[in-house]
C-alpha cells in the first residue's frame, strides 16, 4: 500500500473551497460556528448506527456519530442558531460512499419549522453547489411509483415479500425497517439518479429517531426530509423533538431493540434529557455529509478520491 | 470449513452460494444514514460462469469454497480428458474434462504452464496465460515485402486455434497471441 494520499492536490483545493463556501453561506446568515467534543460520555441509541467505543482511564466513552446531543445542549443554553463542520465516526461503515470517519456539516435553526429549513437547504444547493433548486417529492409516492408498495397500508409481510423479490434475501429474514431500506436503496434511489437535487419528505414515523410527528393526508408522518443529489443520499433534516419524556421513551424503545438484536446498549444521555427538560427552543436541524458533497461537486467515484486518507490508507 | 462475513467480502474471494462455488466480482456497501446496512454483491458462478447479483444483510456469512488456483503443466489429451501435472515436483496429475477446459482447449500446448482451478480436488476451470507463442501451421502464402500495410488473413496455429494475422506472416513462423481477445499481437523471432 502506497504512502500517498487519495486526494490529489487539486482535490485538496476543491475541499478547501467547499469548506470556505459553506462557512461563508452560514456566516452571511448569522448562524454561529461552534465546536463540540468528538469524544463523549454518551452516544446515540439508534439501532442502525454503531458508535466506536473508547476507554479513557477506565471510563467508557464514545466517538460521536454526530454532534447532535452536544449541539442541542448549546441550543437549550441559549446559543441561538448554530452550525458545525467536523469529523464524526460510525463503526463498520466502509465502502465507496462510506468511511468510518467522515466530515459532517450539522446545523440548527432556532424558530425554523421544517418548511423554512427546506428553503434554506434549497438555497445552499443553489448557492454553494451551484445546482438547480431541489424539487420536493413525497416518500409515499416514490415508494408507490418505484417500489410498488404503500408503507402506510401494506403489512410487514407484504413489504418483506416485495423487498425479498428485489434483493434475494428470504422474506422471513426481513423486518419492516429492513424491507423499507431495501426498497428505498434498490428501487427509489436508482430512479432519482437522473433527477438532480431532490428533497424527499414525509417519512413514516418509525423511520426516524428524533423527529417530531405530524399528520398529513390522514396518516402520521415524521417531520423529516432527506436531500438527494443524483440519487445519492447527502443529508437528513428533522424538525426536532422537544419533549423530554417522549425522547426518553424513544431511547428506551431503541435500547429494547438493541437488546433483542444483541447489540451494545449505550446508556441514554441523561444530560441531553435534562437539557430537553430545561427547554430546547423550537428548531429544525440538518446534517450533510461534506465528503459526499465534494464527490458530487468533483464527479469523484469514491470517498477515497476526495479524502486525504481514507481508512485503507491509514 | 471457514466462513466469511460480509465485511470480509472482496473481489476474488471464493465462496459457496446455493451449493455452487462462486467468485466475488464486486461488493458494494449500502446503508441509508438512518437505516440498515447491506452488501450488494456481484458473484460469478464458477460452474456456469453466470454472474449473479445478491444482497446480504450486514454480518451475514458465506462458507468459503474449497477452490484453489494452481499453476500446472499441460501433459497430453487422451481425447476425453486433458491431463495436467503439478509444477511442485510432485508429478501429481489431474484430468480435466471438456466442461472444465472449455475455450482454453484451443490454446493448450504440451509442456506449457496454465492456471488450473481445483474445486474439491478436481479441475473446475483452466485459464491460459494472457499471451501465448504458437507456430502457424496453415495460412495463405505471405505477401512479400508487405510489412506495414493493413489487411489480414486467417491463420491456423499449432493448437488448432484460428486467429487473424497480418498478410506477411508465413507458415512456420511463431506468433504471439492475446488469448483473452483471440488477437494476434506480434511476430516472435523463430527458434
Amino acid at each position: 500500500m502506497s504512502w500517498k494520499p487519495g486526494a490529489t492536490p487539486a482535490m485538496l483545493r476543491a475541499r478547501a473551497q467547499l469548506l470556505r463556501a459553506l462557512r461563508d453561506f452560514f456566516d452571511a446568515r448569522g448562524v454561529l460556528e461552534v465546536q463540540t467534543p468528538v469524544l463523549g460520555r454518551h452516544t446515540v441509541t439508534e439501532p442502525a448506527i454503531e458508535s466506536l467505543p473508547v476507554t479513557i482511564d477506565g471510563l467508557q466513552a464514545w466517538l460521536q456519530t454526530s454532534p447532535e446531543y452536544f449541539m442541542k445542549r448549546l441550543l437549550a443554553a441559549g446559543s441561538g442558531s448554530i452550525y458545525q463542520i467536523g469529523p464524526v465516526f460510525r463503526a463498520a461503515e466502509q465502502g465507496r460512499r462510506h468511511n468510518p470517519e467522515f466530515t459532517l456539516l450539522e446545523w440548527y435553526r432556532v424558530g425554523f419549522d421544517l418548511e423554512a429549513l427546506m428553503v434554506e437547504v434549497a438555497d445552499l444547493v443553489q448557492e454553494v453547489m451551484e445546482s438547480p433548486r431541489p424539487h420536493v417529492a413525497e416518500y409515499r409516492e416514490l415508494m408507490q411509483a418505484h417500489a410498488g408498495v404503500d408503507p402506510w397500508r401494506d403489512d410487514p409481510a407484504q413489504l418483506a415479500e416485495r423487498a425479498s423479490a428485489v434483493s434475494g434475501i428470504p422474506r422471513e429474514q426481513l423486518n419492516r425497517g429492513e424491507a423499507l431500506d431495501l426498497l428505498m436503496s434498490g428501487c427509489v434511489e436508482p430512479a432519482l439518479a437522473d433527477q438532480g437535487p431532490v428533497i424527499v419528505q414525509h417519512y413514516p414515523p418509525d423511520q426516524c429517531a428524533l423527529a417530531a410527528v405530524s399528520e398529513v393526508g390522514g396518516v402520521a408522518v415524521a417531520r423529516r426530509f432527506e436531500l438527494y443529489l443524483d440519487g445519492i443520499e447527502i443529508g437528513n433534516a428533522y424538525e426536532e423533538l422537544l419533549d423530554a419524556t417522549e425522547q426518553c421513551r424513544r431511547f428506551e424503545a431503541d435500547n429494547a431493540r438493541r437488546r433483542e438484536a444483541g447489540q451494545p446498549i449505550p446508556e441514554p444521555d441523561g444530560r441531553l434529557l435534562e437539557a430537553l427538560e430545561a427547554g430546547l427552543p423550537q428548531c429544525s436541524g440538518m446534517a450533510i455529509g461534506v465528503d459526499r458533497l465534494l464527490m458530487h461537486r468533483t464527479g469523484a467515484a469514491s470517498l477515497d478520491e476526495v479524502m486525504a486518507f481514507s481508512l485503507e490508507r491509514l | 470449513m471457514a466462513t466469511y462475513s460480509t465485511n470480509e467480502f472482496r473481489g476474488g474471494l471464493k465462496v459457496m452460494l446455493d451449493g455452487d462455488p462462486c467468485v466475488i466480482v464486486e461488493n458494494e456497501f449500502v446503508k441509508p444514514g438512518k437505516g440498515q446496512a447491506f452488501s450488494r454483491v456481484k458473484l460469478r458462478n464458477l460452474m456456469t460462469n453466470r454472474v449473479w447479483e445478491r444482497t446480504f444483510k450486514s454480518g451475514e456469512t458465506l462458507e468459503a469454497a474449497d477452490v484453489l488456483d494452481l499453476d500446472m503443466e499441460y501433459v497430453y489429451s487422451d481425447g476425453e480428458f486433458w491431463h495436467f501435472m503439478k509444477t511442485d515436483g510432485s508429478y501429481e496429475q489431474f484430468a480435466a474434462d471438456e466442461r472444465a477446459v472449455g475455450d482454453a482447449a484451443k490454446w493448450l500446448k504440451e509442456q506449457d504452464v496454465y492456471s488450473v482451478t481445483l474445486y474439491n480436488g478436481s479441475p473446475l476451470n483452466v485459464t491460459p496465460p494472457a499471451f501465448v507463442d504458437l507456430e502457424v501451421v496453415d495460412t495463405d502464402p505471405g505477401v512479400k515485402g508487405d510489412t506495414a500495410q493493413g489487411g489480414s488473413k486467417p491463420a491456423t496455429l499449432s493448437t488448432g486455434a484460428v486467429v487473424n494475422v497480418p498478410l506477411f506472416i508465413e507458415i512456420g513462423e511463431v506468433v504471439r497471441v492475446d488469448t483473452r481477445k483471440n488477437e494476434y499481437v506480434s511476430r516472435v523471432r523463430n527458434g
